[in-house]
């Protein structure tokens, strides 16, 4: 067999595990997504007079879901963090590496696997914020199109993260709680408030922090507000995030167990 | 068929950090036996294991597996061997049967063959009952079976046990030595560290002693066993005066004045016991205990291993 055919064998397996695994445990993935859900209909129905001010409810939802969305994402890679380094300290890695199967499908496997996993997150998540009054500003097909492919590119940037943060944990718990900013950040962004509204010194950390200019740019995509330089921002952020996490991952992961 | 080793290590070295774990070792296994690297924790038997089954990479060394070097073709190595660690290699997340496809899978049997494979080694190690059940869910004796069996999808020639029946109970024991049996029975190559005498004395041709990063007997069973001085007599004495006259009765034996104790050295037969007791009779001495200790794999161990853990062990049997 080539080395190709290996490798796409070798990982379309290890994505059927992690699959597996999320179909056989819902309850984990559906746990991830209490705390987005639950900051939605938080921010709507309890803060959303205060919050909106006076622009009404749905408004406050249409601006609201782009970063809960986000969110979703973050939410949902903790659980990869936490599946990852379940995966390195329990033996199965050990018996794979003495396998004669491609070296990178255990980490392909996950990659993937998350990366659905947020999609589908997103979408039930979306479902809810539709349910609850969110409708796109007659948003195009290709702004839809777009809007979708950078939730995929954020879920593809935070995947790697964690799973570098997964591996560098002694043990799941850890795992769980080194991922934590993945979901702190956004309330330090312009998810539940507008930018102008925080105070100076803190605008600019929020500004240019990972989930802003993807917040801004979906927002944009979906409502027709201005995008500016936030989708540049927000792709340069993808970008770099991928690169190093796949980088701290997979450094991790050629270095011999001990 | 070809006569090079199944497995051969020259002058293996490892260390992590500062600490030298493996300190030159030299081994060969012959194909179709079953080799028992044994020793204390934290002997450097795992290590070995982990080096040789590709898992970490040595210091130096010339390693060949199945016919390949270590060095050189890892991969190929990995084709031929399977290996069963310390810690349960086994899926917790899915059942054992989806354990043993996703094996099936990664050795890329067909479908229908995977499957077939994979139902005939659940029945073997009798877990067809258990086989929808979430690995999680299984003993420890079920989890090293399953392990085993998911070892056994490649149909490895050489495997690699590293204390196979640490933890288990004496039953799941039994049975793990009984399919370690039957693998050799078949054919194919067992290297197996253990910290148990009994299992290397039940299950090994060879049998190396590793202590502190260094093999400090290699052997058979037989072989081992008259690396040490032959077995004694152990005599024991609640009165201090009795004690004494015994001592000075029987010059040849070795005091333990503390402890009130004699020792003689023995082969163990009949007659030298009864020279003893005619020896204790004529001088009108009743020892309180008598024991008669013949040389074991145990004697070997601590002998080779480490002095004051035969001094514990002698504290310990006398008590």
């Amino acid at each position: 067999m080539s080395t190709l055919s290996l490798a796409v064998r070798d990982s379309s397996t290890m994505l059927r595990r992690n699959l597996l695994h999320a179909r056989r445990y819902p309850s984990m993935t559906l746990n991830l997504l209490l705390t987005p859900v639950m900051l939605l209909l938080l921010f709507v129905y309890v803060f959303g007079g205060a919050m909106s001010g006076g622009t009404g409810r749905s408004a406050y939802v249409a601006f609201l879901l782009p970063g809960i969305l986000l969110m979703t994402i973050g939410s949902t890679t903790i659980g990869t963090a936490v599946s990852v380094s379940t995966d390195m300290t329990e033996g199965i890695v050990a018996r794979f590496r003495t396998m004669a199967i491609h070296r990178g499908s255990v980490l392909f496997g996950h990659v993937v696997g998350s990366v659905l996993q947020c999609l589908m997150s997103v979408v039930l998540v979306g479902a809810v914020g539709v349910a609850i009054g969110f409708r796109s500003h007659d948003a195009s097909v290709l702004e839809w199109l777009a809007a979708f492919g950078l939730v995929a590119l954020f879920a593809l940037a935070l995947t790697w993260i964690a799973i570098g943060m997964g591996m560098a944990s002694p043990n799941p718990e850890g795992a769980s709680n080194s991922a934590m900013p993945l979901i702190l950040l956004p309330l330090i962004s312009s998810a539940f408030v507008p930018l102008h509204s925080m105070p100076g010194w803190f605008q600019p950390i929020a500004r240019y922090q990972p989930f802003t200019p993807g917040i801004e740019t979906l927002r944009g995509l979906l409502l027709g507000s201005e995008i500016g330089d936030n989708w540049w921002i927000a792709l340069a952020w993808c970008a770099a995030l991928t690169v190093l996490g796949h980088r701290w991952a997979k450094a991790q992961y050629d270095r011999d167990p001990r | 068929m070809s006569t090079e080793p199944a497995i051969s290590a020259r002058q293996l070295r490892k260390s992590y950090g500062d600490r030298l774990v493996l300190d030159g070792i030299d081994l060969s296994v012959p194909q179709g036996t079953v080799f028992s690297l044994l020793g204390p924790n934290g002997a450097g038997k795992t290590t070995a294991v982990k080096i040789l089954s590709t898992l970490v990479a040595a210091d130096a060394g010339e390693l060949r597996v199945a016919g390949h070097d270590l060095a050189v073709d890892a991969q190929a190595v990995r084709a031929r061997i399977g290996v069963t660690g310390q810690f349960s290699a086994v899926d917790g997340l899915i059942t054992g049967e989806e354990n043993m496809l996703l094996m099936a899978d990664l050795h890329h049997l067909p479908k229908r063959e995977g499957r077939r494979v994979a139902a005939e080694l659940l029945a073997r190690f009798g877990l067809t009952d258990a086989a929808k059940k979430p690995a999680s869910t299984y003993s420890g004796g079920m989890k090293r079976r399953l392990d085993i069996a998911m070892t056994l999808v490649g149909d490895p020639r050489i495997i690699f046990l590293d204390e196979p029946t640490t933890g288990l109970d004496p039953r799941a024991r039994h049975t793990m030595w009984q399919i370690i049996r039957d693998l050799v029975t078949g054919g194919v190559t067992v290297f197996l560290t253990t910290q148990y005498l009994e299992e290397a004395d039940e299950l090994a041709d060879r049998i190396a002693v590793l202590h502190e990063g260094r093999i400090v007997a290699e052997g058979s069973t037989e072989e081992l066993k008259r690396l040490i001085p032959g077995g004694h007599i152990r005599l024991r004495f609640t009165d201090p005066a009795a004690y004494r006259s015994a001592a000075g009765a029987l010059t040849e034996a070795v005091r333990n004045d503390e402890l009130l104790a004699l020792q003689l050295p023995s082969d163990g037969s009949q007659r030298e016991l009864r020279s003893v007791l005619d020896q204790l009779d004529a001088e009108g001495i009743e020892a309180d205990e008598l024991t008669v200790h013949t040389p074991d794999l145990d004697d070997v161990f601590f002998a080779l291993t480490d002095s004051s853990h035969q001094t514990d062990r002698t504290t310990e049997a006398l008590r």
